[in-house]
């Protein structure tokens, strides 16, 4: 297939984000092979084969209702908590299979850690969202705990704005602050990859920039999966594309790649605005 | 084209309707305004002033009297004593060990149907939960009379070398609590199932355990609702009567000991509208100026309960 010169403008990246890497020279964090789900009787997600290269972004785009967020959900057990759900497959995660239902999901769950669409802080302050996933592991030296809050709302870019009032509550934070407060409320767990939902579609445009030069500053050290309805942020944000329909993988690959020269048709169709 | 005129005439017949449904349901909300201020004017004109010949309670006995008293013998002769004291202990003593008993258990019902109990557990548990608040407050007196004092308190207080006795307000406080826990568990239920399902994800997606999730997320997020159930069941505790006039008896008491016998505000007011004295005679009297006291602490404890509702809700998108 021939490439396509003109699929979109595809805008800068953000710094710490390298489109073209090379994702089958990788270590995986991530090993999905042949995942089924269902909820109740009624597939959701079909023989998905999807490998997540270590300290990389990889972004899951795709239409309303194509199962990436289900997909997301899989891969740190959120799926558990729906009744009726169930799925068959193995995904590897650092070479353990999660869906082995032997598997302490608390465990994985601080592991693997989760940011969502709507911004959730819990009405606590701002101090005690960021101490709280230590606090339910047992930390309970406050100078240790002070001292990965710092660091944990440093590294999401948070510190500088709420040092003088850790105490207050985190529901008087803006959107955008509180999703960066959530971010940081993740790291603390200490997790090794982070999944995010859609963590900029309830932003406005500047609080959107902050959230998507972070991931590019957090993917030095963590593997993070992204899904987005913003063709646009995926494209400067991952390393690594994945386009899913209608429950299917269609296509994965380099961000460049995907972005300039898709090897389906429906991933052009999809990236260039024909439909979705 | 012809076109069927509108008649005016239908129209302000349907109007009509509307009106008398308006006035029907104005007049639905002011019987319960007019109730609430008759009970009012009956309680003042008997205890405050009372207009003709009668004499209200505080034109015989004095307010000092009756609200730093600690003796309650309410006699026509002049060793009537009417201190409010041993009423007010009587009745505190048995919320408190109602509120002991329905807090922690009516929370814990709560929180096990919201965030534990499959649909099918809860399914069986809310409709149990709600025969026990329809048991007429007789049968659980006769209950704690019958059975908690001589079968459960007697030989557990004599193993622990106390006496209990037959009328005592651990038995009432424990009943009454048993009566007012389906009223903690349902309106705390409704307030922890309205905490946002995205903070329990979110929790869960830190690494919590189903009890951390509970305990240190919902809890505390619904926690001004759960406290303004606590206050309405004291309320509710401090104004139930039948149970505890049978199993803590009749015997007006100033003692903070649970095991002995006292008498609660409401019991008194019972025994009094039932007992043989005249009509206008001061022991009759003095059911009013109970009444009055119990009624102003009930809805000092309500008004207090609206408050915290209003003052620590949080608010959601």
């Amino acid at each position: 297939m021939p490439a396509i010169t003109s699929a979109m403008s595809v805008p800068p990246s953000v710094p710490g984000v390298d489109r073209n890497l090379d994702t089958s020279r990788h270590a995986s964090a991530i090993d999905v092979r042949n995942m089924n789900f269902y909820y109740g009787e009624h597939q959701v997600l079909f023989d998905i084969s999807l490998m997540v290269p270590e300290r990389s972004v990889t972004a899951l785009i795709g239409p309303s209702g194509c199962g990436k967020s289900t997909f997301l959900r899989t891969l740190n057990r959120m799926n558990d908590l729906v009744e009726g759900s169930r799925s068959t497959g193995v995904c590897l995660v650092e070479g353990q299979n999660i869906m082995d239902p032997a598997v302490d999901v608390v465990l994985l769950r601080k592991h693997v850690g989760m940011v969502f669409q709507k911004s959730t802080p819990f009405p606590k302050s701002i101090f005690e969202n960021v101490a709280y996933g230590p606090r339910v592991s047992g930390e309970k030296n406050r100078a240790v705990l002070a001292d990965l809050v710092e660091s944990c709302l440093r590294k999401a870019a948070l510190w500088d704005e709420v040092k003088d009032r850790l105490n207050t509550s985190a529901m008087a934070l803006s959107g955008g602050q509180q999703q960066r407060l959530c971010i940081a409320r993740t790291l603390a767990t200490n997790p090794r990859i982070i999944l995010m939902d859609e963590p900029a579609s309830a932003l406005d445009p500047a609080s959107t920039d902050r959230i998507e030069n972070l991931i590019g500053e957090l993917c030095a050290n963590y593997t993070i999966v992204i899904v987005t309805h913003n063709m646009q942020q995926a494209s400067r944000v991952s390393h690594q594309t994945a386009f899913f329909f209608k429950g299917r993988l269609v296509e994965v690959g380099p961000t460049m790649k995907i972005f300039t020269s898709p090897s389906e048709k429906q991933t052009e169709d999809y990236i260039t605005g024909r439909f979705g | 084209m012809s076109e069927t005129p509108v008649s005016w005439a239908t129209r302000r017949q349907h109007r009509r309707h509307e009106t008398l449904i308006q006035w029907a349901l104005f007049f639905c909300a002011a019987l319960s305004v007019l109730t609430t201020a008759a009970i009012i004017l009956v309680l003042l004109s008997n205890a405050v002033y009372a207009p003709g010949d009668k004499t209200a309670f505080f034109e015989k006995v004095s307010l000092w009297e009756f609200l730093t008293g600690t003796h309650w013998k309410p006699s026509d002769g002049p060793g009537g004593k009417y201190g409010i004291w041993p009423l007010l202990s009587g009745t505190f003593l048995v919320a408190i060990v109602a509120a002991a008993v329905s807090i922690p258990a009516g929370l814990g019902a709560a929180i096990y149907m919201s965030e534990y109990a499959n649909p099918k557990e809860r399914e069986w548990i809310k409709p149990v939960l709600e025969v026990l608040a329809g048991i007429p407050s007789v049968v659980f007196g006769f209950f704690a009379l019958k059975f908690i004092t001589p079968v459960v308190l007697k030989p557990l207080f004599q193993f622990l070398g106390a006496d209990i006795a037959v009328f005592n307000s651990l038995s009432a406080g424990i009943v009454v609590g048993i009566m007012v826990t389906p009223l903690i568990a349902s309106l705390s239920e409704d307030v922890i199932r309205s905490v946002p399902r995205s903070l329990r994800e979110a929790a869960y997606a830190l690494g919590s355990t189903r009890f951390d999730v509970s305990a240190k997320v919902v809890v505390p997020a619904a926690l001004s609702g759960i406290l303004a159930s606590f206050l309405l069941a004291f309320s509710r505790a401090i104004g139930e009567t039948m149970a505890v006039a049978i199993a803590a008896g009749g015997n007006p008491v100033f003692t903070l000991n649970p095991l002995r016998g006292a008498q609660t505000m409401t019991g008194f007011m019972v025994h009094a509208s039932t007992g043989d004295s005249a009509a206008d005679s001061i022991p009759r009297m003095s059911m009013y100026a109970v009444g009055i006291t119990l009624f102003v602490i009930t809805l000092i404890i309500n008004l207090i309960s609206g408050w915290i509702l209003r003052r620590y809700r949080e608010v959601y998108q």
